[in-house]
């Protein structure tokens, strides 16, 4: 139904296009002025040399259109200049470092491209620092995802529960995750100050402590997880609290009548409706602990971050930015990449399979 | 329906101390049953858990250093003889040029990637055109948000490097701006290129629901692609500009990746303010946590400003 639907449509506005064009004839002649008319200054390459080219009948431009759809040429200055500048940005630069990861390049001297193979991957393979820091990103993304996720539900669910106040307390909860890494990092240092931090005499009253968070290596990784849940559970919160909205209300009323408790209301009705919205929180999240960059570096000031913290992000800006081992760098931010990739595709598809793209 | 009534019987209503109070507190908790009692319990102590980290740290901003924060509790206020708003005036005199430079690539970056996305959106949703060939160019978008920004960290520096950039801008330093500047410019494009994608993708949700026969018809009248666009789809986008203005804002002037390889220094003329934030009260009289604190509330005034502003358009642009 659709389909014939959109097919009259397109049929019905080439019709309008031709009743337009042969309107211009007097003025201009060919089928490109149309194009070229409309919006000089935002024509591309394409459409110009159609003008002076093809005159009457069938245009370039509109082979363009026959191969790619009615709105082709029409719609690119809309999207073509910004998918060029991320095709620039993301592809280029990500295709770009590949090829300066096999290159061996380091210091001051420009990269050599004559030269290229996979001795930096292997190095990195080898390297027991990167190894470390492989493993301190899986932690810090898993456990830090896992539990932002569980306290983001059981934020919405309480919010969810007919409260007063119930825009404050909203606020509230997603406050932290408007300021930066660099602010809450100074924030947190200072709750894990070892004297007078918040934490130490909060756990001292029950004859804890004190503990030196940010100072020993087996803890530090934790204190972290921690300090970045407090600042990004109010987005699981946000997430999943649209995802319960959209959930009809009879649903919860048929868990009722059927005598179900609230607990396992929740557990058998609730939460398989939410995995959609699971799938994309989860998927953020990542990407925020993937960024965790910002907040290791302002906990220290500097590249190096407290023993037992540091992860990819991290050992790849110092041995850039630091040591300048370019070419290493590159090849662990490939390393980086193809994680995130991991996690990152399957997710598109899915998206794709939904038909969300 | 029981739980509704319930709520006209909060907690915070009757919090008093005087005998009146009492008599009313237990006729309220009669009413209430432990399961409503034990909820809002546990969302005051999230509250408190929210806020401490927040909270401490303004307390802390005003005190002396050593000397108030050795000796008083770090989320009590800080007693006369120890108030001080010397912090303050020493973090903003730090911080105040890294303010000025923040909004300087911030504010651009933030509108033209909303512009961008806005574009971008349209031609992809409202244009008739394969969905064989849209598909992958839509994909590559939105691929584009998830990318760890170190992947293209050590291009991104090379390409700067390699840009003329500093004798393009040649005007602006004959007029007296420092050459530092250049990297400002830099920041801005490239904070509009990584943040086009995400525009994209909240304009996009928004477009998809825009109605599809007004904008039909106006096709069918004979208006272009761009008319319909200037005409229809950028008034009718309004609400969600505020989203994305607001959203892409808060990301940038809070980001301290690009601002570190593009800028570098702290000590630059051009230092973002969050750069400067970042090694303040470390390189001064060992670690400051007083100023460490103003600092911090500084860097975030204008985010908490928006965010307390507008947090509901906030909200919705993390939940897109």
């Amino acid at each position: 139904m659709r389909d014939i639907l959109s097919s009259v449509r397109q049929r019905l506005r080439r019709v309008a296009r031709a009743t337009r064009t042969s309107g211009d004839a007097g003025h201009g002649g060919e089928d490109g002025t149309e194009a070229n008319g409309d919006d000089p200054a935002l024509d591309d390459g394409a459409v110009v040399t159609d003008g002076g080219t093809t005159a009457g009948s069938d245009g370039f431009v509109d082979r363009l259109n026959d191969r790619f759809g009615d709105d082709f040429t029409e719609s690119a200055p809309f999207w073509l200049p910004p998918f060029l500048l991320v095709g620039l940005f993301v592809y280029g630069a990500i295709a770009w470092n590949f090829v300066i990861s096999l290159t061996d390049y380091q210091g001051f001297i420009g990269p050599d491209y004559s030269d290229l193979d996979f001795e930096m991957y292997v190095r990195a393979i080898n390297d027991s620092a990167v190894i470390d820091a492989t493993v301190n990103t899986f932690l810090l993304v898993v456990a830090f995802t896992a539990v932002a996720l569980g306290f983001g539900l059981l934020l919405a669910i309480l919010i969810d529960r007919n409260i007063r106040f119930e825009n404050t307390f909203r606020t509230i909860y997603l406050l932290p995750m408007s300021l930066s890494f660099v602010v809450t990092a100074q924030f947190w240092l200072w709750m894990y100050n070892y004297n007078n931090g918040v934490v130490n005499i909060v756990l001292g009253t029950v004859g804890i402590g004190p503990i030196s968070w940010i100072g020993n290596s087996s803890i530090v990784l934790w204190a972290v997880v921690f300090a970045l849940v407090w600042q990004f559970s109010g987005y699981t919160m946000v997430v999943y609290l649209a995802g319960l909205r959209a959930i009809p209300t009879e649903h919860y009323e048929a868990a009722r009548v059927d005598g179900a408790s609230t607990l396992k209301m929740y557990w058998r009705v609730i939460l398989p409706q939410l995995k959609g919205s699971t799938i994309s929180a989860a998927i953020v999240l990542m990407v925020f602990a993937l960024k965790a960059f910002d907040f290791l570096y302002s906990l220290v000031s500097g590249y190096r971050p407290p023993n037992g913290a540091d992860i990819l992000a991290t050992k790849m800006v110092r041995e850039a930015y630091s040591t300048n081992n370019w070419a290493y760098a590159s090849a662990i931010a490939i390393i980086l990449f193809l994680m995130a990739l991991s996690i990152i595709g399957p997710y598109l598809y899915y998206e794709y399979k939904q038909g969300n793209l | 329906m029981s739980d509704a009534r319930h709520d006209e019987s909060d907690p915070t209503d009757s919090a008093g101390g005087t005998d009146g109070l009492a008599d009313r507190l237990r006729d309220d908790l009669a009413g209430l049953d432990g399961y409503r009692v034990a909820l809002y319990a546990t969302i005051l102590t999230m509250t408190v858990f929210f806020l401490t980290p927040i909270e401490s740290g303004l307390v802390t901003a005003f005190k002396t250093n050593p000397e108030g924060i050795s000796s008083t509790l770090p989320f009590a206020p800080p007693p006369p003889q120890f108030f001080t708003l010397e912090k303050w005036q020493t973090a903003m005199a730090a911080l105040g040029r890294g303010m000025v430079n923040s909004a300087l690539y911030a504010v651009p970056a933030t509108i033209l990637s909303a512009l961008l996305g806005s574009f971008a959106a349209y031609g992809l949703t409202q244009a008739d055109w394969r969905a064989r060939y849209k598909a992958p160019v839509l994909t590559m978008l939105v691929a584009g948000i998830f990318i760890p920004y170190q992947a293209v960290l050590v291009p991104l520096s090379q390409f700067w490097g390699a840009m003329p950039l500093q004798e393009l801008l040649t005007p602006l330093w004959v007029l007296g701006v420092p050459e530092a500047y250049t990297g400002l410019v830099e920041l801005t494009i490239t904070h509009v290129a990584y943040g086009i994608p995400i525009c994209m993708v909240l304009f996009r949700s928004y477009y998809r629901n825009v109605s599809e026969e007004m904008i039909e018809a106006a096709r069918l009248d004979g208006a272009t692609f761009r008319r319909v666009y200037r005409r229809i789809v950028f008034p009718i986008s309004t609400p969600m500009f505020a989203v994305v203005l607001i959203y892409q804002f808060t990301q940038i002037w809070n980001d301290l990746l690009f601002a570190l390889i593009l800028v570098s220094t702290e000590s630059s003329p051009a230092a973002p303010v969050v750069l400067i934030l970042a090694g303040l009260g470390e390189s001064m009289e060992g670690q400051d946590f007083a100023l460490r604190m103003a600092g911090a509330f500084i860097a975030a005034l204008p985010t908490l400003i928006v965010y307390i502003m507008f947090g509901e358009e906030f909200a919705e642009g993390v939940a897109t």
